[in-house]
């Protein structure tokens, strides 16, 4: 493709692009610009250009993290550190667990026929716009009054899991069709069982898919506030809670929150650099074919 | 024998894990959901010690003037988002989809907004629209201009959460219809081209049309998710000044942790799903009538 041939373009076409990016990643700048400013320079009325980057915001953030003390410092909030803590592990969790479930259903919706198939894969796209507003009131009586685990880290990755699935058998559905049945005839001819038709077989010709419903559920459950907000409690809180809880109407620290929204945004930020493509294709799964 | 059974017991086993998981937490929430919306039922009550008032959540919800608002916000919300985004997504489309240097470049930037929390979102445009430190109204000022009421104002929030959304948004409808140029049948472009159409008449009487089936999948995607949004508000206004910004899923969650009405928020959350499932639903039908279409076409094209 090296040799491919590029259209030359009038300057406002470019220019046009340009702005387009600055509008983009404008905001996304300015967040990251005012996470390394002191409070004094945020407030300032001088321009914005000019001032000391610092990582002090950081510190104060991460301070349950560092093998220092930062010095402007006098006590140590370890309420983020561990919000952080506990969003790596809901969002990991829950999506190794969704994955793993939702592949095995998905494989089972497009290659056995069996009883009641259409009616489950329709039920699976109508799950799937189900937003989290919709769930909070029964999923908090459920958890709290019969479950009995709100305020743990498994009630809240049981939502998740519940909450991601239809998307993630729906998006995988499409990418099992592609895997030619040939090639798991042969398998089963050769011995294999229907488990391990699926994992040695199937699996590893449909990694794309994976890593696209990887990437949009551990998104889901890293970034989803409000069903966070109603289960947990002091010690299972997540990120996006905490970033709440900490905006008050007056006196807002920018700096800091700015920091933590940045810490934040940072793990999605570099998955859309890693796997562009696969967010594309997922996104445009369904609607555009081919 | 047994292994014929094994086998006609496979899917379900490949199904169970799921199912179960569905059936715990998510259809057993609605139903739960929906039986809860005919008590009076506060939080610090288990379900069973609620009463039972029949359709009374819901008659209440009807003259209710502030839910009446409410839900005027997140149809006017929806509605204003959508159309401006589609306008902005498939003109930007049409005007950069040329073959140029770095088109993917473009393209991860432009999914960047979609991609990072909702919670982030708001957090950056409150602190952009932010009466003094915000660098719209430090702008304003630096120009000489008075500055704007952007949070505080009833109808200047509207507007800026409209403004974020959009920010937010529009490369999403960008990216899909980008992706429909993108796969048009380049014939059609020639014959167009040999035939002298204009540029304009290319978009209106080729491109336009051949995208449409994916234009309205879009559009109802995007329809779907508009009545889903609430923390950028929530982090930007929390429904306020007044009610101006108030939509439906902001409600529901002041309802439930606020004015602790659970049952009243089970009703709204239930005309939600109403409204969700009945655009979900035009959507299916969508997609199986151009299916049949397609397939019907294709048997016409055997034939010839």
């Amino acid at each position: 493709m090296s040799n491919q041939s590029y259209d030359r373009q009038n300057p406002a076409y470019y220019a046009l692009l340009v702005a387009l990016v600055v509008m983009a990643i404008g905001p996304i700048y300015l967040m990251l610009v005012t996470s390394l400013k002191l409070n004094v320079d945020i407030m300032s009325d001088s321009s914005s250009l000019f001032f000391m980057p610092t990582l002090r915001n950081y510190e104060t953030a991460l301070c349950d993290f560092l093998w220092y003390e930062p010095e402007h410092l006098r006590r140590c909030d370890p309420t983020f550190g561990r919000a952080l803590v506990n969003s790596l592990i809901i969002g990991l969790v829950s999506t190794a667990i969704t994955l793993v479930f939702g592949t095995m259903a998905a494989y089972a919706l497009v290659r056995f026929r069996f009883m009641g198939r259409d009616v489950v894969s329709i039920w699976t796209l109508m799950m799937r716009m189900v937003p989290p507003a919709v769930l909070l009131v029964p999923v908090f009586g459920i958890w709290t009054f019969q479950f009995g685990f709100d305020g743990t880290r498994g009630g809240i990755i049981l939502v998740y899991v519940a909450l991601n699935l239809p998307f993630v058998i729906w998006i995988l559905q499409s990418f099992i069709v592609q895997v030619p049945i040939q090639l798991e005839e042969a398998a089963r001819m050769d011995g294999a069982g229907p488990f391990q038709v699926f994992f040695l077989v199937v699996l590893p010709l449909i990694k794309p898919g994976i890593a696209a419903a990887s990437i949009f559920t551990f998104r889901v459950a890293w970034n989803e506030f409000l069903l966070a907000n109603a289960l947990a409690d002091r010690s299972s809180r997540t990120v996006p809670v905490t970033i709440v809880n900490s905006l008050t109407e007056f006196d807002i620290d920018w700096g800091v929150i700015m920091a933590t929204g940045m810490l934040l945004a940072i793990p999605p930020i570099i998955f859309t650099f890693v796997a562009s493509r696969q967010i594309i294709t997922g996104m445009t799964a369904g609607a555009v074919k081919g | 024998m047994s292994i014929a059974r094994a086998n006609r017991l496979t899917p379900y086993l490949f199904l169970a894990p799921a199912g179960l998981v569905l059936a715990v937490a998510l259809f057993y929430p609605i139903l739960y959901m929906i039986y809860a919306s005919f008590l009076d039922w506060n939080p610090s009550q288990r379900i069973g010690e609620a009463d039972f008032v029949g359709i009374r959540n819901y008659t209440k919800l009807f003259s209710d003037n502030a839910f009446r608002e409410s839900m005027g916000v997140t149809l006017k919300f929806a509605a204003v988002v959508v159309s401006i985004e589609m306008f902005l997504g498939v003109g930007l489309a049409l005007l950069l989809d040329r073959n140029i240097r770095g088109m993917s470049v473009l393209r991860t930037l432009f999914i960047l907004p979609m991609m990072i929390a909702p919670i982030v979102v708001g957090l950056m445009w409150r602190y952009m629209y932010h009466p003094t430190v915000g660098i719209f109204n430090k702008t304003l000022k630096s120009w000489g201009l008075d500055s704007i009421p952007w949070l505080s104002d009833g109808s200047w929030a509207f507007a800026s959460i409209v403004i974020a959304d959009v920010w937010q948004w529009t490369p999403f409808i960008f990216i899909l219809s980008l992706a429909a140029l993108q796969s048009l049948p380049k014939s059609a472009m020639e014959a167009s081209r040999i035939d002298g159409a204009s540029g304009w008449q290319q978009i209106i009487y080729i491109k336009l049309p051949l995208m449409m089936p994916v234009l309205i999948v879009t559009l109802l995607l995007r329809l779907i998710d508009a009545f889903k949004v609430l923390e950028v508000i929530l982090v930007m206004t929390n429904g306020g000044p007044g009610l101006s910004t108030e939509i439906l899923s902001i409600r529901i969650n002041r309802t439930a942790s606020e004015f602790r009405e659970l049952g009243e928020a089970a009703a709204m959350s239930n005309l939600l799903l109403i409204v969700l499932l009945i655009l979900t639903f035009a959507m299916f039908i969508y997609n199986k009538a151009q299916e049949a279409r397609a397939a019907r076409l294709r048997v016409v094209e055997e034939e010839t």
